[in-house]
């Protein structure tokens, strides 16, 4: 198999109190798309910014390592992480509305990032820049270029932000919920275009969001997080087909593709009863205290990732034998 | 809208606004003034030593200091109609020409002091703020204190006795070497050596607030989202203070630096004195002294128009740094 773009490994980012996000390990191939799923606090926009290494101050990289294109990012010098923000990875935010410089134009937020990393000139940064809105679908790009962002809505204002993560053609985008905070009928248009600069731009996509439903139609590999840890990893259709991990399929039950029409905030998680914050600190499996098929060993520690199929790794004894008898059966019948 | 035509209008607004306002403070201060016990004529006779109650009377008549009270007022009001700001009895010239010639003084050095003020306070505060709770920030914080207590006064002083009497580097008084007869640059070189003492006493009381301030809002633009934006392109700490942080943190500070701008001119009335430096200030402290109030007036109104050019300035220049402000 080829060389994954990301490579992480046991990542652990630690506040002096707590480790929001524990021994986590994904990849993401070249060109692919991969979701990180997971309820809100469950460490999605951590891992992220720890990507980026645009940690908060009180957290730190206390252990893993994150290997993106061959060189690791932990140990990189400040200023060549420098060079490679913006240019071989790039973030959009959660909050559109606050995320742009309020007195900067938002061809000249574009034009920044162009004239940093590609050495373009002033004019050769305008007119690439008056580009990348029209690709991400702004109209009249060459008068949007010297508008305010307070004069733009959150999904133009989303587009900009994407307009700028993409416009020095980076290699990886982690796109860290770029819909949670618009409009239900904006965010289809959002994730698609997305997935049209992912093709066009030939870029690694990490797709970070608390709704499964949602990625279902635009992600090739899923990854769920549960209070810091993966619980599940598989490829999208296979999750979607057969979701293995007890909290996955309560996501699932939940998630408005699946269960009507019902908007996944109303509907949030209602089916797993609790909430995250239940997830103790102590050893054994975080999800027990609202898992509706826990037995007492899963109490003694933190179920390791097992494998059920080449691709499918699943933190949870319980299920895995069960899938394991599904797997074998089905070997049987062939 | 154009920015040019955003400015335009933020422009024409503030300027209508400023005509009641002119008239408003011409009223009151005229009041005012005739609240205060005796006038030019009583100062100019008590300084003769023997006049008589006919001269005393005599002067009055001719400066229309016996009239009644609103016609003295509707007289002066008449006056400014015509741009006129009336005749002064102690200098025995019209005063416009009084105030015409100390009003260069006085610019000058409130706006060199304000330069000063604003450059090395935002300086400071932006260093401040960059290394928030580390020793420059400290550092700085004490003497910024130091600045904000020591009376404008005390300071000028103690800068005279340093660097004139100690040193001898600086001039102690005056705006000017009388009589070097300095052309072009020389002139220029030397009338800033008379500025840098004065203008810096002036300064420092701001530059504390300023620096205060600028940190303030340095610290609290850096927590906003698009900073991390600006992080998350590949920005250098720098570039991201000075590109993204300073402009929107100068906000803050442009408002309360031009609202500053009335409260110099009280302190330049100080500095002038300490610094024999002839301005508007101190031909105000003499006009109250000697109750020449045409004068006093006269200086007054010219006061509240550099206040409200002053508003008008920051109006302008909000307007400039910040797209969000629009024309109400
Ligand atoms: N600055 C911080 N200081 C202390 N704890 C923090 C800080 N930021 C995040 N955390 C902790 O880390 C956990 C994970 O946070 P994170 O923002 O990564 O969650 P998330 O999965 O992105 O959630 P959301 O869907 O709400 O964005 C949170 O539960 C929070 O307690
Ligand atoms: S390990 Fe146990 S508690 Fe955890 S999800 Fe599986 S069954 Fe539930
Ligand atoms: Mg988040």
């Amino acid at each position: 198999m080829a060389k994954a773009l990301l490579d992480v490994r046991n990542l652990t980012i630690s506040f002096p109190d707590s480790s929001p996000v524990r021994e986590l390990s994904f990849t993401a191939n070249e060109g692919e798309t991969v979701a990180i799923v997971g309820e809100s606090g469950s460490g999605k926009s951590l891992t992220a910014l720890s990507l980026m290494r645009l940690l908060p101050n009180a957290a730190r990289i206390s252990s893993g390592s994150i290997t993106f294109a061959g060189t690791d990012l932990v140990s990189l010098p400040d200023r060549d992480m420098r060079h490679h923000r913006g240019r071989d990875i790039a973030m959009v935010f959660q909050e559109p509305m606050t995320s742009l410089n309020p007195v900067m134009t938002i061809g000249g937020q574009i034009s920044e990032v162009l004239r940093l990393h590609s050495g373009f000139s002033a004019r050769q940064a305008r007119s690439r820049a008056i580009e990348m809105l029209d690709l991400a679908r702004i109209p009249e790009p060459a008068r949007q270029y010297d508008e305010y962002p307070h004069r733009l809505s959150g999904g133009m204002r989303q587009r900009v932000m994407i307009a700028i993560a993409a416009a020095c053609q980076p290699k990886l985008l982690i796109a860290d919920e770029p819909t949670t905070a618009l409009d239900v009928t904006i965010q289809a248009q959002i994730l698609d275009l997305l997935d049209r600069l992912r093709r066009e731009l030939r870029l690694s996509l990490l797709l970070i969001t608390h709704d499964l439903g949602v990625v279902g139609q635009w992600a090739d590999r899923v990854v769920v997080m549960y209070a810091g840890r993966k619980v599940e990893e598989a490829p999208a259709d296979e999750l979607f087909a057969r979701p293995l991990h007890p909290y996955t399929r309560g996501l699932l039950a939940a998630s408005p593709r699946l269960n009507g029409d019902r908007h996944y905030r109303e509907a949030a998680l209602t089916e797993i009863h609790g909430s995250i914050a239940s997830a103790s600190r102590e050893s054994g499996c975080p999800f027990l205290p609202r898992c509706p098929i826990g037995i007492p060993t899963c109490r003694a520690r933190f179920p390791d990732l097992l494998t059920a199929s080449a691709a499918r790794h699943v933190a949870c004894p319980v299920t895995i034998v069960e899938e394991r008898s599904h797997g074998a059966a089905v070997g049987i019948r062939a | 809208m154009s920015s040019i035509g955003r400015l335009a209008k933020t422009f024409r607004r503030t300027a209508l606004q400023a005509i009641p306002t002119v008239i408003g403070i011409v009223v009151i201060n005229f009041l005012l003034l005739q609240l205060a016990p005796g006038d030019a004529a009583d100062v100019l006779a008590g300084e003769s030593g023997s006049a008589t109650m006919e001269t005393v009377a005599a002067l009055r008549a001719r400066f229309g200091l016996d009239q009644p009270v609103l016609v003295q007022l509707v007289a002066y009001l008449d006056n400014l109609a015509h741009f006129s700001l009336g005749f002064s009895p102690r200098y025995n010239l019209p005063v416009a020409e009084i105030i015409g010639q100390r009003l260069p003084g006085t610019l000058s050095l409130m706006l060199t002091a304000l330069a000063i003020a604003i450059v090395i306070g935002i300086s400071a505060g932006v260093v401040m703020a960059s290394f928030s709770s580390r020793w420059p920030d400290r550092v700085i914080s004490i003497v910024a204190i130091l600045f904000y207590s020591i009376p404008g006064f005390w300071i000028g002083l103690m800068l005279i006795v340093l660097f004139s009497v100690k040193l001898g580097w600086l001039p102690s008084g005056g705006s000017e070497t009388i009589g070097a007869g300095l052309t072009g640059a020389g002139a220029l070189l030397d009338k800033l050596r008379y500025m840098i003492l004065p203008a810096t006493s002036l300064a420092l009381f701001y530059v504390a607030i300023y620096a205060r301030l600028a940190r303030a809002a340095m610290l609290e633009v850096n927590t906003r989202d698009f900073v991390r934006t600006a992080a998350a392109k590949g920005l250098s700490p720098l570039s991201i203070t000075l590109r993204h942080v300073l402009r929107n943190a100068l906000l803050p500070v442009t408002t309360v630096a031009g609202m500053h701008l009335g409260g110099l001119l009280g302190g330049a009335v100080v500095v002038e004195t300490v610094y024999s430096w002839p301005g508007l200030g101190r031909l105000a402290f003499e006009a109250v002294m000697s109750r020449d109030f045409s004068i006093l007036l006269g200086v007054l109104l010219l006061s509240s128009f550099v206040v409200i050019i002053a508003n008008m300035m920051v109006d302008l220049l909000q307007a400039w740094l910040d797209p969000r402000i629009e024309v109400r």
